[in-house]
């Protein structure tokens, strides 16, 4: 620019060659053959008439910016961007468009682009301003959050060298400023033509995906493609959203797997969302299609701070809190063998029933999701006894155990609502180290030390008892409903443990229930806080946020903890 | 007529508080607690406190402001007697008790008189709820029975004893007399009251209650059984002088009998079980295969419902109207008749809309019809509160129907209207008291109305069942002349095991228009979530023209629906303020969700914007909309038009209160969604519109359509039920319309059919099985 900006200010004839010779060899790198026609145009035009070649320069380094943007907003070209239509996919413009508030986003490194010079990559028709990727900050509602938007018309999406710095670039002014990131995925792998360098370019992520964990919230969304090393920048972010039938997670794609394992599998069944968000628990949500995705992605930022300097937002709210909910009073049937459904305590609890579950299809044992109390977000785990019972095993641990670190590395008061008679017995839980993964979502509730309070609905038996945020893993407030039942198993268990072999098994079973399965023998420990009316569950958690929210808890210092992985 | 010119504030009263108004009118509005009594009631209560006939008189004061047609009234005795309560009581309290027209109908409680100290109530849901409201405005201790499930019941929570008589399934809880004779002795009950199905018009059951001494709350054996058997009652009526429809009464054991009978009597026949009460189980033919259809199905039906599987054959009256007639009799050889009921909405012969008193009678054929009806009454010695039903034809020729010998689901709306607690009458007149009131007492005050708000999809055959939790309910009880009896609240379950009835929605007024627009109000207002209910055929029913004229048949849903109900059809002035409300909705919710409170460590940058350009799709169509805000108050732009919309914009409450160009609207925003999808139940039909950026709209285009299943090949299961049968197997090859199974759903048997002609690929179902609403039950290939 500095060679440009003298030719502006220079007349003299000297200068002026000077920075034709500069012009001819950038013409080497021009990206279209109609510039490059265009500067050889203004060559014979400069060797004509030497005073009016300044004008025409100082025309044509404008020209060339506007042509370089106008380059870089249709990226890989109209047909492309048709072919993208076709696909039922929009282009990375159009999604961030969609996302960020109208006119807020602010581009970075536009005029980026590849530096590969190999297998005729070096040529203009190569080189796309911007080159794959979309890069800038912008706003949610008025919240500042920086985007990259893979470009899948540029080859494929496909992760250069450059490609790789841009999103560098975001992510660390991301973690200076102290911002979200998102990150819209729709990308066919590294730029094979580049080598060691994409391969560099994704490390390079990672790292800063790692040391933006737990500093600032990382949401991607898979929107096409997203195979082989590229999987684990999502994989490291906080949360993994998908687009049903358009967009793939895999490390090998369906040739490889039939190559390899002579397994027949279609890239749906692979890593579709279908995959991701019921069977592997890798992606924690899917949506309808590309606007149903940004739309309710907005939807979700609203319930996460900026960073982790911030506390959990809140937003005005029109439910009174103290608002009574008589239905919770019916709720929990009599039997406690019949099932109902913690969603239903949720949504009667919370703000205007409204909860952004987290991974609905995928160990649906335990719910996890954000719902906001008077207006403040809170991350809410919940046993299901509408599925297996609610019991732990290891798949629904290990899902609310990412989710309350999650909570508690952003400032996000957890609320625990218990219903849980144990960890799921068997081979197939042992063999598969439910020791282990039960043992983090132990760890963190355990660790964390935002306000957490805990509300037993019915059963709380055994260790699965502790491990849902009990007193003894520093619950800040632990009620009780009448129903609750805190013992280390259910009546017919432990009679016959205790009684074994005597008779009145029966009468020894109501002597059990008459002692334990009440919530006495926790209240008058002081292990629950207080037996409450279910109906005014609402009032009081939103009363007990108000006091935590001033909450100082500060775990030793360490240089991290060791979480059982 | 007591002037309007003179309206003191009433005097403080508490109601059905029993120690400041001792043996005291108390006003009873609904059937639950939180329902408002109007001061003017309360007024009411003190002034008209002295005696019975003061009492009598109040009520009947109510209806004067309204200037209705009043026969009673102009009769010499009770101005006599209007003059006596005129001079004993209060009369500013009075006025303003009639200046208030709200009664619905009020309990007297003489102390003096003294019936049972505790009733058990054999039934469950409102009408439990509602027989105990009357107990213990009469001081009587309540026992509740209940199946398993109902444990938490609200007629269980209301009652002051609860036994639990079983479990879920009718036929082991509410309809198990061992258990309820059980009930009765273990709590010392010293009458019963049925309510109406179960064991209402069961005469084992009275005579068992009879033969332990225990008061049964309604007739005597004898007339229950008299009445209960559709052939005996006609014989009885004939007898009685009572005009009968013409046709065969008789037995039928075999399909050839029926076949012949119906032939004798000339197509269209209805065929029912004899021993079945109120319209279950009544099918109508019209040819002979019909008649051996309905002949396999009612005689099931009898079967498995009430244990008898006698059928009767009639001749069906072609556009009749449903007009029934309440009776109240004594011991003691007395009987009234306490006006008309029309009941002619009907679906699947059972009732939907009912109203008091019915606008197609003239004084005359009242009269004639009140004084058949008592005349039958006294032919079997009936005691106790009762209904005989009528056809009437449209030269208003009547003809008996049948007669039921219990307390009528629709029996609040002539307690409206008449201003007496049929409840309370039926305990007196049990106990052996003779009735306080003449003939000529009995006053038409003003008019009310009933909707029976029902779990069930009215877009399905006029109302199938629907099951679920009340994830939110919200009775309209604030509304003034509203009653609602219902047995459930927020949090009950709606199971297969019991009607679908959520509550009997009464409004009143002192002309028709007035209780119409009151129901159209007290519908607009009323929260369902959780269950598929019938509110938007309701509100389409009592708005629709020939309604409003009073233009009604029996067959008046399959008249004016042909093609089944498809809802509120939208004009085009409904539809932009449809639009417009949904988009103010969407700017009001846009809005709010940028609103964060407190110091924020990254500055937000919130736009101020006044206007914004929207796209609406209301079906498949799409509305350019532009909408300008200025406080509370947004401008829409669509179509051409400009809508002001105002409202307080609470997004948190179900009710969206708006005002659309000066027109007040409740609407209800049943969903919303972070991708601008908005459901709003408007004039009682709920519509899905989504409101979006033109940006959002614009790439939308580009979204693939979602191919939904293909649903002709699989038969899936249209509400929650058990499978009777099943007539397939795999491999079958089935014609379009071939019946696949029967589900029977609250005590409904539904014919399941082939929607093609194919081949049966899975069956997904056995009898006996119960299946939900959506379950797979048959795969054609």
């Amino acid at each position: 620019m500095a060679a440009f900006t003298v030719a502006r200010s220079s007349c003299s004839l000297l200068t002026g060659l000077r920075s034709s010779l500069r012009g001819l060899a950038r013409v080497k790198h021009g990206v279209v053959a109609l510039q490059r026609q265009q500067q050889q145009q203004i060559q014979r035009q400069q060797q004509q008439h030497c005073r009016r070649y300044a004008v025409v320069t100082h025309l044509s380094v404008q020209e060339r910016i506007d042509q370089k943007r106008r380059e870089a907003l249709v990226g890989g070209g109209q047909h492309r961007i048709d072919a993208q239509h076709r696909k039922g996919k929009l282009t990375a413009r159009e999604r961030i468009k969609l996302l960020l508030d109208p006119d807020s986003f602010v581009e970075y490194d536009m005029f980026v682009e590849h530096r590969c010079a190999d297998f005729g990559m070096e040529q203009d028709r190569n080189k796309f301003p911007g080159d794959s990727v979309v890069t800038g900050q912008g706003r949610i509602n008025g919240r500042l959050v920086y985007v990259f938007s893979q470009d899948f018309t540029v080859f494929g999406g496909s992760l250069s060298g450059a490609h790789a710095q841009k999103i560098c670039k975001v992510m660390d002014q991301a973690m200076m400023v102290g911002a979200p990131v998102i990150g819209l995925n729709d990308s066919g792998g590294a730029r094979i033509q580049e080598g060691v360098e994409s391969l560099a370019g994704y490390a390079d992520i990672f790292l800063r995906n790692v040391l933006a964990s737990g500093v600032v919230p990382q949401i991607s969304l898979i929107m096409g493609p997203c195979a082989g090393g590229a999987v684990y920048s999502p994989a490291l972010t906080d949360f993994t959203f998908m687009v049903k039938d358009t967009s793939y997670l895999f490390i090998t794609g369906p040739d490889v797997v039939k190559s390899v394992t002579n397994e027949d599998v279609t890239q749906e069944e692979l890593g579709g969302a279908k995959t991701h968000t019921a069977v592997s628990g890798v992606a924690h949500c899917a949506f309808e299609n590309d606007v149903d995705a940004l739309l309710n992605l907005r939807d979700f930022f609203n319930f996460l701070p900026l960073s982790n300097q911030d506390a959990a937002p809140v937003m005005e709210s029109h439910d009174p809190s103290d608002r009574l909910v008589p239905a919770m009073d019916t709720i929990v049937p009599f039997e406690s063998t019949k099932a109902y459904d913690m969603l239903d305590i949720i949504h009667g609890i919370v703000d205007e029933k409204k909860f952004f579950e987290i991974m609905p299809s995928y160990a649906k044992n335990i719910v996890v999701g954000f719902a906001r109390m008077n207006g403040r977000t809170v991350g809410i785990v919940g046993n299901q006894p509408k599925v297996a019972s609610g019991c732990l095993d290891i798949n629904s641990s290990v899902k609310g155990a990412r989710f309350v670190r999650f909570c508690d590395a952003f400032n996000i008061p957890i609320i625990t609502f218990v219903d849980v008679p144990g960890f799921l017995p068997g081979t197939a839980q042992e063999y598969g180290g439910i020791i282990r993964h039960g043992a983090k979502l132990l760890f963190a509730f355990a660790e964390a030390t935002v306000p957490k309070i805990t509300i037993i609905t019915r059963k709380a038996y055994g260790g699965a008892y502790d491990v849902m945020s009990s007193k003894h893993l520093r619950g800040d407030v632990n009620y009780a409903w009448p129903s609750a039942e805190v013992a280390v198993m259910g009546a017919k268990g432990a009679v016959q443990i205790i009684f074994r072999g005597k008779e009145n098994q029966a009468e020894a079973e109501a002597e059990y229930v008459e002692k334990f399965a009440n919530p006495f023998p926790a209240a008058v420990r002081g292990f629950v806080d207080d037996i409450i009316e279910p109906a005014t569950t609402r009032k009081r958690i939103c009363r007990d946020l108000e006091v935590l929210a001033s909450k100082k808890q500060v775990n030793p210092w360490k240089k991290h903890a060791n979480i059982p992985l | 007529m007591p002037g309007s010119s003179y309206r003191p504030p009433p005097p403080a009263a508490e109601p059905g508080d029993p120690s400041s108004s001792p043996g005291v009118t108390v006003p009873h509005a609904g059937s639950r607690s939180r329902s408002i009594s109007p001061p003017g009631l309360d007024s009411l209560a003190l002034c008209c406190s002295i005696t019975q006939q003061q009492q009598q008189l109040a009520s009947r004061l109510l209806g004067l402001p309204a200037g209705a047609d009043m026969a009673a009234l102009s009769s010499t005795p009770s101005l006599g007697r209007l003059l006596a309560a005129v001079k004993n009581a209060s009369l500013h309290s009075r006025w303003q008790a009639v200046s208030s027209s709200s009664a619905r109908y009020s309990t007297v409680q003489d102390p003096q008189e003294k019936t049972f100290d505790k009733i058990l109530i054999a039934n469950r849901g409102e009408i439990a709820c509602r027989v105990m409201k009357t107990c213990r405005m009469m001081g009587i201790q309540t026992v509740a029975v209940h199946s398993d499930v109902d444990a938490s019941a609200v007629h269980v929570k209301m009652a002051d004893e609860a036994v639990c008589v079983g479990p879920a399934p009718t036929n082991k809880s509410y309809l198990n007399m061992d258990a309820i004779m059980e009930a009765v002795r273990s709590t010392g009950a010293q009458a019963v009251h049925p309510g109406y199905g179960f064991l209402s018009e069961n005469k084992e059951f009275a005579r068992r209650l009879a033969a332990d001494g225990v008061a049964f709350i309604g007739p005597d054996t004898h007339a229950i059984q008299a009445m209960g058997d559709k052939i005996e009652s006609k014989l009885i009526a004939k007898a009685a002088k009572v005009n009968t429809i013409p046709g065969f009464d008789g037995v039928v054991e075999t399909v050839e009998e029926a076949v012949k009978i119906a032939q004798d009597i000339g197509y269209p026949v209805m065929i029912k079980a004899s021993a079945g009460g109120g319209g279950k189980g009544m099918r109508i033919a019209w040819n002979e295969e019909e008649t051996r259809e309905g002949f396999r199905f009612s005689t099931q039906e009898a079967a498995s419902s009430f244990g008898d599987s006698r059928l009767l054959i009639e001749k069906f009256i072609d556009n009749p109207r449903h007009i029934e007639i309440q009776v109240l009799a004594d011991k003691h050889g007395n009987a009234l008749w306490l006006n008309e009921r029309e009941c002619s909405i009907q679906r699947r012969n059972q009732k939907v809309v009912e109203e008091a008193p019915s606008t197609f009678l003239d004084a005359a054929t009242r009269r004639a019809m009140g004084e058949q009806a008592v005349q039958l009454a006294q032919a079997v010695q009936y005691s106790s509160a009762g209904t005989v039903e009528f056809l009437v034809d449209s030269s208003k020729n009547f003809y008996f129907l049948e007669m039921n010998t219990r307390l009528q689901v629709e029996h609040p709306i002539t307690e409206c209207i008449t201003g007496l607690d049929l409840v309370q009458q039926m305990i007196r007149v049990a106990k052996g008291y003779p009735l306080l009131h003449k003939q000529e007492d009995i006053p038409i005050n003003g008019w009310a109305i009933e909707s029976r708000v029902y779990a069930e999809d009215p877009y399905k055959s006029f109302g199938l069942p629907s099951i679920g939790r009340l994830s939110q309910y919200q009775e309209p009880v604030n509304l003034s002349n509203v009653r609602v009896d219902s047995g459930i609240h927020e949090g009950s379950d709606i199971s297969i095991y019991y009607d679908p009835m959520i509550s009997k929605l009464v409004t009143y007024g002192s002309s028709r228009a007035e209780a119409l627009a009151k129901m159209e109000d007290a519908l607009d207002n009323y929260v369902i979530r959780g269950v598929t209910h019938n509110i938007p055929l309701l509100r389409e029913i009592i708005t629709h023209p020939r309604f409003v004229s009073g233009d009604i048949t029996t067959n008046f849903l399959p008249e004016v629906y042909p093609d089944g109900f498809k809802g509120h059809q939208l004009t085009a002035g409904g539809q932009k303020e449809l639009v417009a409300s949904a988009a103010a909705l969407h700017i009001a919710a846009q809005l709010r969700s940028q609103t964060f409170l407190g110091n924020q460590r990254v500055s937000n940058s919130s736009q101020e914007r006044r206007r914004w350009d929207l796209c609406v799709e209301l079906g498949k169509e799409r509305h350019p909309v532009v909408v300008l805000r200025s406080g509370h108050t947004y401008t829409v732009e669509v179509g051409g038009d400009r809508l002001e919309v105002s409202g307080e914009w609470d997004l948190a409450s179900p009710l969206l209160p708006l005002k659309i160009n000066d027109t007040h609207r409740i609407l209800q925003c049943l969903s919303r969604t972070a991708t601008g999808e908005v459901c709003l139940q408007y004039l009682g039909t709920s519509f899905k519109v989504r409101v979006m950026s033109l940006l959002a709209a614009e790439l939308s285009s580009f979204m693939p359509e979602k191919v939904p299943e293909d649903t002709s090949s699989i038969l899936r299961s249209p509400m929650p039920g058990a499978v009777v049968a099943v007539s397939v197997k795999p491999g079958d090859t089935v014609a379009e319309g071939q019946e696949i199974c029967v589900i029977e759903a609250m005590k409904m048997q539904n014919s399941m059919t082939a929607a093609k002609t194919g081949k049966v690929k899975s069956v997904h179902c056995k009898a006996g099985e119960t299946v939900g609403e959506g379950d797979l039950l048959v795969e054609l290939e």
